[in-house]
């Protein structure tokens, strides 16, 4: 009975973040900044807490369903932005991230979990690495989507020479350049292993690397488009706004292969499959 | 009755040889606030002078003679006939003089509203009166509220934020394209007030490297030498460009120096590492064509122009809040020196007394018992006897120096004493 008020809690101290991160963009004042911080980390703390119980009640990684792919999707995002916090204390990066890690949390918490069967081919030490790999790399990727919103945004103030109310709160642009290139970079190799490690579990219990379902080949193609763009920005020495277009395209892609796919073309990827019924 | 007179000129009264007239010695504010301090009628002064004001600060009983006195001082210091300034000069009194020194602390009557200089300028010339013993009570006061003022408008308004120079806006630029200024290299094409200046700003804020070009070598080398930095030939600018990372034109040159072409070979070469052109020169040096390129952004004199139009009008709005800060300081400043007179203080030492003795028999009456009305006759007399006999003295002391240049301090000593300003618990 615990797991649901922690999580509720969680919820509720993310909700307050991202809206004090909003209050500080617009206000300027860094004691609500501080403040939403650290209500962010306690939430991600508790958070963490519940993934963790959820863990050791269902022996498998608690991403079985959307409901709980949502849910863990926003933790890998804060997770991602507290490490970039760390490096670049760029406060205003919280006015964006938090918002969109709270609004998954939210359609997270409306979708009705009920009772979930867990299929014994779930119960794996290899899964629960492919799953955690591979979410740990999307919140990477949602602050490299973020940072490339950002640098647009400022870019286009300073190329036309038309500046707003954001030309003073957003970072330079060179900043919000190396943001998005150090995301890409420590990303990818998430995303990379954890599509290894799924063929390989694949091949273990399926018989089979690869079974061509929407799912897989939509990763595929996000997998493509990043490394073309990794490629781009390190081999071609792309920067700037090709680079974050088309980081910002990357992403969409990676959301659809995530949402859409799996809700409404995937095989057994497919979390209606997961949640029990047909499926492998 | 006491009275502030504040009596001077500024860059809006006088025109620049007037004021430089009288305020050409560094010595002047010591002589004139010595030749204040010989004024009888003046009982305390401060005197402020830097380029774009001159103005006297005093506290008098007799405001007319006072006036004259600061005038013909004015007169003797700038060695100028009283009639050639007289209709230069602006002339405020209470509440205005108030206000007008608050507003000049806070740089709202600044030529460039929100300059952050003035503040430091007032600063030592109110050491300069601590000095020479001319500031009293109400100065010493005035003054440490118009720097709390000063402070305020700072911190709660945004009228010092935008750069409203041409070199500053630049450098504002480029931090807002480049996230750390100290491993970037700048190259100077040409001369001139402007561009130096911009490349001196930059330098401030610890760019890596200048390098100068300028058509005669010989010239590039004299304005290297000022830089520490490194002069090349005109010809070398291409190669240049794969170098460094700000460029600030100012040449003389009626053609494009800097060509669309060239800045995107130079690119793909510096693998699109952003490029800023600050472009000063009239006509332009830079092909306007060149910031459409990816990650080269080009700023030339026009742009940089309206940049310090719209933060101008972001300043005159936010001097609007910190106009009203300065009217709220007024009023409290205001309600201060009115107790500074003689009977309200006293009229509240009495009724501080009056109050306390209330108080005090009420407390008591409860232990007493029942008292007969003689008795009770008698605990009203005594105790009233008591309080008048204690503050008896200090009224006394009051009336005594009523008139005399000391007053206002022991007023204020009288206040704080007895408390008698229990909600003004803020001071300094």
């Amino acid at each position: 009975m615990m797991a649901p008020l922690i999580l509720k809690l969680a919820l509720f101290l993310i909700l307050l973040a991202a809206c004090g991160f909003i209050v500080y963009l617009v206000k300027q004042e860094k004691v609500v900044y501080t403040w939403s911080y650290r209500i962010l980390l306690l939430g991600f703390i508790l958070h963490t807490i519940h993934l963790g119980y959820e863990y050791y009640e269902l022996g498998v990684q608690p991403v079985i369903g959307i409901k709980a792919a949502l849910s863990f999707f926003s933790w890998a995002i804060i997770g991602a932005y507290l490490i970039f916090h760390l490096k670049f204390k760029l406060m205003i990066l919280g006015s964006f991230i938090a918002p969109l890690a709270a609004c998954l949390m939210i359609i997270s918490s409306t979708i009705p979990g009920g009772e979930v069967v867990v299929k014994p081919i779930f119960k794996s030490l290899w899964l629960t690495f492919h799953v955690a790999i591979s979410f740990v790399g999307d919140g990477m990727f949602a602050v490299a989507f973020m940072a490339a919103i950002m640098y647009l945004m400022q870019e286009r103030q300073i190329k036309n020479k038309r500046f707003g109310s954001l030309y003073s709160r957003l970072p330079s642009l060179e900043t919000l350049d190396t943001i998005n290139h150090y995301a890409l970079m420590y990303g990818f190799p998430f995303l990379t292993i954890g599509m290894v490690t799924g063929a390989i579990y694949a091949q273990a219990v399926l018989g089979s690397y690869w079974q061509w379902d929407p799912k897989e080949v939509w990763s595929l193609i996000t997998w493509l488009f990043y490394a073309a763009l990794l490629h781009a920005r390190v081999a071609m020495g792309w920067r700037g706004r090709r680079a974050a277009i088309m980081s910002i395209i990357a992403f969409l892609i990676l959301i659809f292969s995530f949402i859409g796919a799996s809700l409404w073309l995937s095989d057994y990827h497919s979390f209606k499959n997961l949640e029990g019924g047909t499926g492998v | 009755m006491i009275t502030i007179l504040d009596i001077g000129m500024n860059h809006e009264t006088a025109p620049v040889e007037l004021r430089e007239c009288i305020a050409r010695d560094p010595g002047n504010a010591s002589m004139a606030l010595a030749s204040m301090r010989e004024v009888s009628t003046i009982r305390e002064g401060f005197f402020l002078s830097t380029c774009n004001r001159v103005e006297a600060l005093c506290i008098t009983e007799h405001p007319d003679e006072a006036r004259e006195s600061v005038i013909s001082l004015l007169s003797r210091l700038g060695n100028v006939p009283e009639d050639n300034f007289l209709s230069s000069l602006f002339n405020f009194e209470d509440g205005e003089a108030i206000k007008h020194i608050f507003r000049v602390a806070s740089s709202l009557d600044s030529m460039v509203v929100g300059e952050p200089q003035i503040l430091g300028q007032i600063k030592d010339a109110y050491f300069e009166a601590t000095r020479e013993k001319t500031s009293g009570v109400i100065l010493n006061r005035l003054l440490h509220k118009a720097f709390h003022v000063a402070k305020r408008v700072r911190t709660e308004t945004g009228v010092s934020d935008a750069a409203v120079s041409i070199s500053y806006a630049a450098v504002e630029l480029a931090k807002k394209i480049f996230y750390d200024l100290e491993d970037k290299k700048v190259l100077l094409i040409g001369a001139g007030e402007m561009a130096e200046l911009a490349a001196r700003h930059l330098m401030n804020q610890g760019v890596s490297a200048i390098s100068v070009a300028n058509r005669t070598f010989e010239r590039a080398v004299q304005v290297a030498e000022s830089f520490k930095g490194n002069p090349v030939s005109f010809e070398e600018i291409m190669g240049q460009l794969l170098e460094v990372d700000i460029v600030i034109s100012s040449t003389a040159s009626t053609e494009h120096i800097i060509l669309h072409d060239d800045v995107k070979g130079s690119m793909r070469k510096r693998r699109n590492r952003p490029l800023f052109f600050i472009d000063i020169a009239v006509p332009r040096d830079v092909e306007p064509r060149v910031n459409n390129l990816d990650n080269v952004y080009v700023y030339d004199i026009d742009d940089l122009k309206g940049v310090i139009e719209v933060n101008m009008d972001q300043r005159l709005q936010e001097a609007v809040k910190a106009e009203r800060i300065v009217e709220e300081e007024v009023i409290k400043f205001e309600k201060w020196l009115k107790t500074l007179a003689v009977v309200p203080t006293i009229v509240s030492l009495k009724e501080k007394a009056e109050t306390i003795r209330l108080a005090e028999i009420k407390k008591s009456l409860a232990g007493l018992g029942k008292l007969t009305p003689s008795q009770m006759e008698g605990v009203e007399n005594l105790t009233a006897s008591i309080t008048e006999k204690i503050i008896n003295d200090p009224i006394l002391v009051l009336k005594r120096k009523a008139d005399r240049a000391t007053r206002d301090t022991y007023i204020d000593m009288m206040r704080k004493l007895f408390k008698l300003d229990s909600n003004d618990g803020e001071g300094e």
